[in-house]
C-alpha cells in the first residue's frame, strides 16, 4: 500500500481549508490510510503551522529552512523530492502554488499526475480511479491513475468537505533531509493588487457579466441594469483581460471574494474559478444562452435567453 | 532571444456546446469549431513582444495531427518566425507526460533561450509546462503576468489568489506558462493567414525525434480516460420558462422575495 503524502498550506502560522480537505480526500483514496502531513517553512510560523496540521494528521513532517520561508514553488518541490519516497502518493491543492509545484515534482519523483481532482473513487490494486472536469466544466471524466510508481494529484479547492474529524498527531523534524534547496528562480516579493474606486466586496447586489457580454460597447447595457437596480456592476475575468472593465471588479480566485445577498450572473459559464470568489449562499440568479452551461447547476434561478436582449428589457421592466 | 510557444488546438468552448456521445468514451467532436487554445495565444503574443524588442526568433510548435497544422499558420499570422508540427500515430493517447517527453525531444533539437506555453488547456491540467521544466532541468514558473528581460535573468510576475502578483527573479534558460491578461493578443485577419498560406511547415515524428515507441503513447500513458460522464448533481437552478416577459415577471418577483429590488 502506497505511502499517502498531504502538502498543507499555511499563511501566518495558520493551516489553510485545503489542509482538512486533504485529508478527507485521502481516506477517499484508502479508508485504512495513515496519511503524512508535510509543512514547509521558517521559523515560529511553521512550528504553529505543524500544530495546526497536528490536529488533523497523525504523522506530521516539519522542514525548516530559511529557503522555504516563502513557498516559491521551485524550492519547495526540491525539498519534497528528496524527501519522499518513491512510490508514495502525494496531494496537492490545485491553486496557484499546486499548479506551480506539482507537475514538475511528479517527473522528479517519476510518478504519474492527475491535477485538479473534484472526486476519489478508490483504489483497486494499484489503479486509481478520480475524477476531474474537462472543457471549462462542461463535460465530466473518470480518469484511471496508475499509482504503480506513484502518484501526485493536485485537488480542486471545496471539493472534499472537511468530516470534522481530529487527530493529535505527533511532528518529526526532517529538515536535515532536505538537502541543497538552491534555485535558480528567487523569490523578490508580492505586490497587492490595485484597489479600484468601487469596493464589489460590500455591494448587496451584483450585476455580474462574462464573456456574454460580447463587446465593450455593451457593458453600458449591464450598467443600466445596475443602476436601476441600485446594484453595483462586477464580471469574470475575460472582461479585465480584454480591459472593459477594471481589475478590482473582477470575482473570483484571482479577484476579488464577494459576500452579497443576490448574484446576477449575466453571460457567465461558472468556472470554478470564478464561483471561488462567491462566498456566503447568496441568491444567483443566472442569464445564458446555452441551457447546459454549468452555471444552472449552482444557481437558484436560471434564464435562457441572450443577455443582451434580457437586460435591457429587464432595465425597462423595472423602470431604469 | 530564441523562444519557442508551445501551442494547442481545442475545441472553442465559448462556440461550441459540448455533448458527450452516448457511449460515453468522448466527446461529439464531429462539428466542434477549433481554435488555438486562449492562453497560448497570450503566450505568442509576449514571444512577438520580446522579440521585437531584443530581437531572435519566434518559433510556434504542437503535438498534433495533420489539422493541427491550421494553429500554427494562424500563429504565424500573427508574427511568428517559424511553425513547427510535431506529429505521429505514435503519440496519439500520449498524456500530459507524453505530451511534454515529445516536446522536450524537439527543444534538445534546437537552442532555444526561453520556452512559453500557456497556463492550462482544455484538459485544465496546467501540466505540459512544469513537466517539461522538470524534464530538462530548467527553472519553471506558472501563472506569469509580466516579464521583463535583465541581461541573462529575467525578472517576471506570477498572478497569485486574490490577483495579488508574486515577483520573482529566473535564469535564463527557463520555461514560463503564461497567464491571459499579460497583454492583448493581436488581431489575425483573413489576409494575414493568406500570407503565409504557402509557408513550409516541417514536420517531426518519433523517428525524427529519437523517441522510442512506447515511450510515449497510449501505452505510455500513466493516467487514462476512462469515460465521459454527466454527473448527478444536487437540484440545480430553477428554470424560469414562457416568453421573456413572463420570465421577467417572475424574476422581478423573486427578486423583490431576495432583496434584489426595492
Ligand atoms: C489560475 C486561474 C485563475 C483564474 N481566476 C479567475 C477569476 O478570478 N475569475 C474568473 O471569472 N475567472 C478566472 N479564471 C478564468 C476561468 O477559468 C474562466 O476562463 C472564466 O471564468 C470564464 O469567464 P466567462 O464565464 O465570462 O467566459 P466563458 O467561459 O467564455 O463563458 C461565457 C458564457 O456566456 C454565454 N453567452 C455567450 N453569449 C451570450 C449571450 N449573448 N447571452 C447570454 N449568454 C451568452 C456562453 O454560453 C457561456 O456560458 C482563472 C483561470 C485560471 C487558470
Ligand atoms: C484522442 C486523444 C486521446 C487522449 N488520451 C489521453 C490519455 O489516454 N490520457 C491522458 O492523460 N490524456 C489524454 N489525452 C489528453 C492529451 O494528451 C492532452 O493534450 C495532454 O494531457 C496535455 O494537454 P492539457 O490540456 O493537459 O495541457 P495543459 O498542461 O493544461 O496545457 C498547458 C500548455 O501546455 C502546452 N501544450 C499542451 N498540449 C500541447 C500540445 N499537444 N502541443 C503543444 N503544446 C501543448 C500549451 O502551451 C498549453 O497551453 C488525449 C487527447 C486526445 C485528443
Amino acid at each position: 500500500m502506497a505511502q499517502i503524502f498531504a502538502y498543507i498550506a499555511h499563511k501566518n502560522g495558520v493551516v489553510e481549508d485545503s489542509a482538512a480537505e486533504l485529508a478527507v480526500a485521502a481516506k477517499k483514496i484508502d479508508a485504512a490510510a495513515q496519511p503524512t502531513a508535510i509543512v514547509t517553512g521558517s521559523g515560529s510560523t511553521l512550528d504553529s503551522a505543524c500544530q495546526g496540521a497536528a490536529k488533523l494528521y497523525a504523522q506530521v513532517w516539519k522542514l525548516d529552512n530559511a529557503a522555504l520561508a516563502y513557498p516559491n514553488g521551485e524550492v519547495v518541490r526540491k525539498a519534497l523530492a528528496k524527501i519522499v519516497p518513491a512510490g508514495s502518493i502525494v496531494l496537492i491543492p490545485h491553486d496557484t502554488f499546486g499548479m506551480d509545484m506539482a507537475p514538475g515534482l511528479s517527473i522528479k519523483l517519476d510518478a504519474a499526475y492527475a491535477a485538479d481532482i473534484v472526486g476519489l473513487d478508490g483504489l483497486s490494486g494499484a489503479t486509481l480511479k478520480a475524477v476531474r472536469q474537462e472543457f471549462a466544466g462542461m463535460a465530466h471524466t473518470h480518469v484511471t491513475i496508475d499509482t504503480a510508481k506513484g502518484a501526485v494529484l493536485t485537488l480542486r479547492p471545496g471539493s472534499f468537505q472537511p468530516d470534522g474529524s481530529s487527530a493529535s498527531g505527533s511532528v518529526t523534524d526532517k529538515s536535515g533531509d532536505a538537502g541543497d534547496l538552491g534555485a535558480k528562480r528567487r523569490f523578490l516579493q508580492v505586490v497587492e493588487a490595485e484597489t479600484g474606486d468601487v469596493d464589489i466586496t460590500k455591494a448587496d447586489v451584483l450585476v455580474s457579466v462574462g464573456r456574454g457580454i460580447e463587446d465593450a460597447e455593451n457593458i453600458s447595457i449591464a450598467q443600466e441594469l445596475a443602476e436601476a437596480m441600485g446594484a453595483v456592476v462586477s464580471c469574470s475575468r475575460p472582461i479585465v483581460d480584454a480591459k472593459w472593465l477594471e481589475k478590482s471588479r473582477q470575482v473570483g480566485t484571482s479577484g476579488k471574494t464577494v459576500k452579497p445577498k443576490v448574484y446576477m450572473a449575466m453571460g457567465i459559464s461558472g468556472s470554478f474559478q470564478h464561483l471561488g470568489g462567491l462566498k456566503g449562499s447568496p441568491f444567483i440568479v443566472a442569464v445564458n444562452k446555452n441551457p447546459k452551461a454549468p452555471i444552472f447547476q449552482v444557481a437558484d434561478v436560471g434564464i435562457v435567453e441572450n443577455i443582451l436582449e434580457f437586460m435591457p428589457a429587464l432595465t425597462e421592466k423595472i423602470g431604469g | 532571444m530564441e523562444i519557442l510557444v508551445c501551442v494547442k488546438r481545442v475545441p472553442d468552448t465559448a462556440e461550441n456546446e459540448i455533448t458527450i456521445k452516448g457511449d460515453g468514451t468522448d466527446i461529439q467532436r464531429d462539428d466542434l469549431v477549433y481554435s488555438v487554445n486562449e492562453w497560448d495565444n497570450y503566450a505568442t503574443e509576449e514571444a512577438i513582444q520580446i522579440r521585437d524588442k531584443v530581437g531572435g526568433a519566434v518559433t510556434v510548435v504542437t503535438v498534433g495531427d495533420s489539422e493541427a497544422e491550421e494553429i500554427l499558420r494562424r500563429q504565424m499570422a500573427m508574427g511568428a518566425d517559424k511553425g513547427i508540427l510535431l506529429a505521429d500515430d505514435a503519440f496519439e493517447g500520449s498524456d500530459g507526460r507524453g505530451i511534454a517527453s515529445i516536446l522536450k525531444a524537439e527543444i534538445l533539437k534546437g537552442k532555444y533561450d526561453l520556452i512559453l506555453t500557456g497556463a492550462q488547456a482544455d484538459d485544465g491540467a496546467a501540466q505540459v509546462g512544469g513537466m517539461l521544466a522538470a524534464m530538462l532541468d530548467w527553472p519553471y514558473a506558472s501563472l506569469v503576468n509580466k516579464i521583463e528581460i535583465d541581461g541573462k535573468k529575467l525578472k517576471i510576475g506570477r498572478e497569485i489568489e486574490g490577483g495579488n502578483q508574486e515577483m520573482n527573479e529566473i535564469e535564463l534558460p527557463c520555461v514560463l506558462s503564461i497567464q491571459t491578461g499579460i497583454n492583448e493578443p493581436r488581431y489575425v485577419g483573413i489576409r494575414g493567414i493568406r500570407k503565409v498560406a504557402s509557408v513550409e511547415i516541417p514536420s517531426h515524428g518519433a523517428g525524427d525525434l529519437g523517441i522510442a515507441a512506447g515511450s510515449v503513447g497510449a501505452a505510455a500513458a500513466r493516467v487514462k480516460r476512462a469515460d465521459y460522464f454527466t454527473p448527478v448533481m444536487g437540484k440545480g437552478a430553477e428554470m424560469l420558462e414562457g416568453s421573456m416577459e413572463e420570465k421577467i415577471d417572475k424574476l422581478i418577483e423573486l427578486l423583490k422575495a431576495k432583496g434584489g429590488l426595492k
